[in-house]
């Protein structure tokens, strides 16, 4: 008799155990869920970009839902493809505040989807966490404005600030550079905010051209890059052009000291598996690598989760780049809205304006403007890579980063066709 | 820039590569632009669905991406086969065929893109091999094959498709239904089958050009917007019409692109390219090669 007591007393516990464990998430389902708005680059241009990151915000909806959701209620991700184009982004946003009612709005991903969004968004008041826009705030200079770009307050200068500073660093120091940019608006303030930081280094520009979004054989401008013999080339593109250039600089046998810069591509898995040994040597800016100076708690377990999703979706297969940024905007709202305890747009960006926040990429703090406190993009040089397989970017060693300081896992290797 | 002949003829041999590539890009769009009349602004989609699927076929089978896109070929000419008695069927049956044409494939050109998008996803794609690496050099001027090989498959693509229209009877047929309808019913051939055939052989060329262009750079569903611009006015510049004035008009765009790329810069190319085929026009209004 006290036996069966006994194993009815246990079972009775596991129930009651089981039913107070699930009880957060049971009220978090029965609540109103907090939406959370937002346009995205789903097709078009910049949708590897855009479905990646939307990607790491789903890691995180069901993460927290799973864990009962935040302030008693379920998180919602309302979302609608942009088409990676601007004109699409004014009406999303009214209809996410007009018709679906959302309760916070993000921004898509960059400038492109930002800019537009912007003036929307300040006539609401609303909070605005963006992804990957370039100095976007300096003219509005909106008081619940935050940036996921790890630039920090002066972006236009911090972009090449690390590129300099290594380039000057090389013994002997160089004397001249060559800049290829894209036509196109965040090359160009890139390539703008080069030129301030080179004053007073003593370099000199041998070569400074834009080329138009439609170039396809880049052979021409490297060879008249090589024709200028510059000791530095410093290169802001696109993807495809990237590919390009990369591809061009080889084949012609660039003999500068250092090569690479502002190049946007090399950051995404594909890109890296494509180029392979083409890319040895090249000094890249990026934002994460898998050094372990950058081993932040909980990238690991991102990555982990993200990379099986992206497999399936055809997207980045590393997940590098986008998604740890997409991933901390998420975690920072999510400390936010914890600690204010209610959806009150001032009150959380008083919070987020005043705290410094734990993320998958380290510590996160904001200045007056919401740009990150501190300037921390990082400097890559590729090395050691042997062919297109993309496993091998997953090891310590071939991303080694040579700026900042305290990030810093070793020292450059020079010159380019080293 | 000091004088450099290496640069100057450096400048020549890859304009004129770059321009190979361009006709190749080009002669379907002649076909169907200039002799069939249909505006065909998805050609540069269609390209790029060739790209997508010499892709699939290598990555499956391992072959190199030139041979499977020549494997494919059978496959791209009876698509447009196809594809051409829709479009006869909607538009050009009942004569309404310029403006709404021009809508319909604008509207193909969308689902083309989404759908490799959905099918592919967004990410670029490119096919890894290892002659795509490799240079050669005479003299000074180097030669590297991921631009060779697409010039090289455009010069047969134009000697086979100017033999078969120069040489064969359905080829003549085929130059002529464009011209008169008329004149091909009266000695016996009926114009709609020429004109799915010459859609076809269109088709094909995209398909041919899509397997070149994965050698040369990355693709993604959107790449093909690059080049709309350049095939029309290659073609218009061309003749319409002529495949010889589309091979030489191709040949001198990319030629002016890069000495502009090289010597002026390459912000200036288009615009110089493209100069030149409005001085053109306003000199010879048919083109070059117009008969």
């Amino acid at each position: 008799m006290t036996q069966r007591f006994g194993k009815l007393a246990v079972r009775a516990g596991i129930l009651a155990t089981m039913a107070l464990t699930a009880l957060p998430a049971v009220i978090a389902q029965a609540a109103e869920p907090i939406k959370i708005g937002f346009s995205m680059a789903l097709t078009g241009g910049l949708a590897g970009n855009g479905k990646a990151a939307l990607a790491a915000m789903q890691i995180w909806e069901e993460e927290v839902n799973a864990k009962g959701g935040l302030i008693g209620r379920p998180v919602q991700l309302v979302y609608y493809d942009d088409q990676s184009s601007g004109a699409t982004v004014p009406g999303i946003y009214t209809k996410l505040l007009d018709v679906d009612k959302v309760d916070i709005v993000m921004s898509g991903y960059s400038t492109a989807a930002i800019a537009p969004a912007l003036p929307i968004v300040i006539q609401r008041k609303m909070l605005f966490q963006t992804l990957l826009g370039f100095n976007m705030n300096s003219e509005y200079k909106y008081d619940r404005y935050f940036s996921m770009i790890p630039a920090g307050p002066d972006a236009i200068h911090n972009f090449t600030k690390g590129f300099v500073e290594t380039a000057m660093a090389l013994d002997p120091k160089p004397k001249s550079i060559a800049i290829v940019a894209l036509d196109a608006e965040f090359p160009k303030r890139a390539a703008d905010g080069l030129k301030d930081n080179l004053k007073n280094t003593g370099m000199k520009i041998v070569y400074d051209r834009s080329y138009p979004p439609s170039t396809v054989d880049f052979l021409p401008v490297m060879r008249a890059v090589q024709a200028a013999k510059p000791d530095i080339v410093y290169m802001v593109s696109y993807p495809v052009d990237s590919a390009g250039l990369v591809r061009a600089a080889r084949e012609v046998g660039l003999n500068a000291r250092m090569v690479g810069g502002g190049m946007v591509g090399p950051q995404l898995g594909t890109f890296k598996a494509a180029m392979g040994p083409a890319l040895n040597n090249m000094v890249i800016w990026d934002t994460y690598v898998p050094e372990k100076t950058l081993n932040f708690p909980g990238i690991d377990q991102l990555l982990a989760k993200y990379q099986p999703v992206a497999a399936k979706l055809g997207i980045d297969p590393l997940g590098f780049y986008v998604p740890p940024l997409a991933y901390t905007n998420m975690q920072i709202l999510e400390q936010a809205i914890t600690a204010v305890g209610k959806i009150d747009q001032g009150a959380l960006a008083d919070y987020m304006h005043k705290h410094t926040f734990k993320t998958v990429l380290g510590d996160v703090k904001f200045d007056k403007y919401g740009e990150w406190a501190e300037e921390r993009l990082i400097l890559v040089q590729y090395r050691g890579i042997k062919d297109n397989n993309i496993e091998q970017f997953k090891q310590p060693g071939t991303q080694v980063i040579l700026y900042p300081k305290q990030f810093k896992s070793g020292d450059i290797v020079t010159p380019f066709n080293k | 820039m000091e004088p450099d002949l290496g640069l100057l003829l450096n400048a020549i041999v890859s304009g004129l590569l770059l321009g190979g590539f361009y006709a190749l890009a080009t002669m379907g769009l002649t076909i169907a632009f200039g002799m069939l009349d249909v505006v065909n602004i998805a050609h540069p989609t269609f390209i790029i669905l060739g790209a997508f699927a010499t892709y699939l076929l290598s990555m499956q089978t391992g072959l190199d991406p030139v041979l499977a896109c020549i494997i494919l070929l059978p496959l791209f000419f009876l698509f447009g086969r196809y594809f051409y008695d829709l479009y006869y069927r909607l538009f050009e049956r009942r004569g309404d065929s310029a403006i709404s044409g021009l809508a319909f494939f604008f509207g193909i050109l969308f689902v083309f893109e989404v759908s490799l998008s959905m099918l592919f996803g967004p990410e670029q794609r490119q096919i890894d091999v290892p002659y795509a690496w490799t240079s050669f050099s005479i003299g000074l001027v180097d030669f590297p094959l991921r631009m060779v090989v697409p010039c090289l498959l455009a010069l047969a693509a134009f000697a086979a498709i100017t033999a078969f229209f120069r040489f064969t009877f359905i080829g003549r047929a085929v130059a002529a239904v464009g011209q008169d309808e008329e004149a091909l019913r009266f000695v016996g051939i009926n114009p709609l089958r020429i004109k799915r055939l010459a859609f076809g052989l269109s088709l094909l060329m995209a398909g041919l050009a899509g397997g070149g262009l994965l050698l040369i750079q990355p693709v993604d569903p959107w790449s093909g917007h690059t080049f709309i611009g350049r095939v029309f006015a290659i073609c218009i510049l061309g003749g319409l019409a002529s495949m010889r004035g589309t091979l030489v008009a191709a040949l001198l765009f990319g030629v002016l692109e890069n000495m502009t790329a090289t010597y002026i810069g390459p912000a200036w190319s288009p615009a110089v390219a493209f100069g030149l085929l409005l001085l053109t026009l306003a000199v010879r209004p048919q083109g070059l090669f117009a008969r």
